[in-house]
């Protein structure tokens, strides 16, 4: 804990960009479970307590959470070429895919065939973000307190369907508030 | 085909919409729906609901539906008035937040500010999972289909990649 650059792997700029490439391209249906399998488990640069702290601070901060967390990784091995590079990797190719699905959405609309086989693959989608956020949870401190404000969340969005920016801006300060408290 | 674009507007919409945009992309869906569709009539209802399942399916980060529909909207001047906005909250607040986070690991506000928000963020990811579970399964079978690959997924490593494949060959063969 003294000294966070003792235990970094040594990560180059194209290291960077490959393996946000690769992050981004293998993305289904968000890149959380992607990111984590790659950074975590694949290339082993981040544990899986640090990987978890950098998606709540991208979480906490707007813009697109999985690209913050790339702006961060990046940042953390090589300064903000480093980010460049990631985000280049991160970003450039969902464009021009984008471009190549857009061609090919205004010549064919939607076959049928197409329509059914994007049903199936949806529900499997639905199943690797569940099972990213187990795998996330499992992180987490055996205590009570955390527990509240993970129900809390997700009672919230999940059930009540409030807006995003209200649940935030009142569970954010509290969380943080009893976070400060129970560290004292 | 549609009223012409004014891209101007358009790039300042997404601007303001991504600094509030905490929580990402899925956050900024009803309010991007309400510009494009409600307000501006710039996108059918139909074509919006395409558009986001196409980019979901693809490879590609959640962000993607968004620079899908401004490469529909206006070609590559669309994709840049959509994507560089959302570019700008990520590349000033979240690199000094992260120096911060990483000059000051151990500075107690951000121990605080970490541990605090870590269980929120897992809540609100577990209620984007169970939305999207919600949006996308119409009856048990496609429930069924999510809680194997929840199961799977938990027991090995496999490359999800399969399991995508798996899910499209059940639905080619009508299984959902």
């Amino acid at each position: 804990m003294n000294d966070t650059g003792a235990s970094d792997p040594c990560v180059s700029r194209l290291a960077l960009f490959l393996t946000f490439s690769q992050i981004s391209l293998s993305s289904f249906g968000g890149a959380i479970f992607w990111a984590r399998r790659a950074l975590v488990e694949r290339r082993r640069w981040l544990t899986d307590r640090e990987f978890l702290d950098l998606l709540a601070l991208g979480q906490l901060l707007p813009g697109p959470n999985v690209l913050n967390v790339t702006v961060m990784v990046g940042y953390r091995f090589r300064g903000w070429t480093g980010s460049a590079a990631a985000v280049a990797g991160f970003l450039g190719w969902p464009c021009l895919l984008a471009v190549a699905l857009g061609v090919l959405y205004q010549q064919y609309g939607a076959l049928p065939l197409v329509q059914k086989a994007l049903g199936g693959m949806s529900s499997i989608v639905a199943g690797l973000l569940l099972a990213t956020v187990i795998k996330l949870a499992t992180a987490l401190p055996r205590r009570p307190k955390p527990w509240v404000f993970v129900f809390l969340a997700f009672t919230a969005v999940g059930i009540f369907r409030w807006p995003l920016l209200w649940v935030i801006g009142m569970l954010a300060p509290l969380a943080v508030f009893v976070a400060w408290n129970e560290m004292k | 085909m549609m009223e012409r674009v004014d891209l101007e507007s358009l790039f300042l919409q997404f601007l303001a919409l991504w600094f509030v945009a905490i929580g990402g992309p899925s956050t900024i869906f009803p309010e991007i729906h309400r510009y494009l569709v409600e307000v501006h009539h710039l996108l059918t209802e139909k074509e919006f609901a395409e558009l986001y399942t196409l980019a979901q399916v693809a490879p590609g980060p959640n962000v993607m539906y968004v620079i899908l529909i401004g490469w529909h909207l206006a070609g590559w001047w669309g994709v840049g008035a959509t994507t560089i906005p959302l570019l700008v909250p990520a590349s000033t607040l979240t690199l000094l937040v992260g120096h911060l986070n990483q000059r000051y690991p151990d500075a107690p506000i951000g121990r605080a500010l970490r541990s605090g928000l870590t269980p929120v963020t897992i809540g609100l990811v577990l209620a984007s999972a169970t939305i999207l579970m919600r949006t996308v399964n119409h009856d048990w079978r496609g429930y069924l289909i999510t809680l194997i690959t929840v199961g799977v997924v938990l027991k090995k490593s496999c490359n999800p990649l399969w399991l995508l494949a798996a899910g499209a060959l059940a639905g080619v063969a009508g299984f959902v």
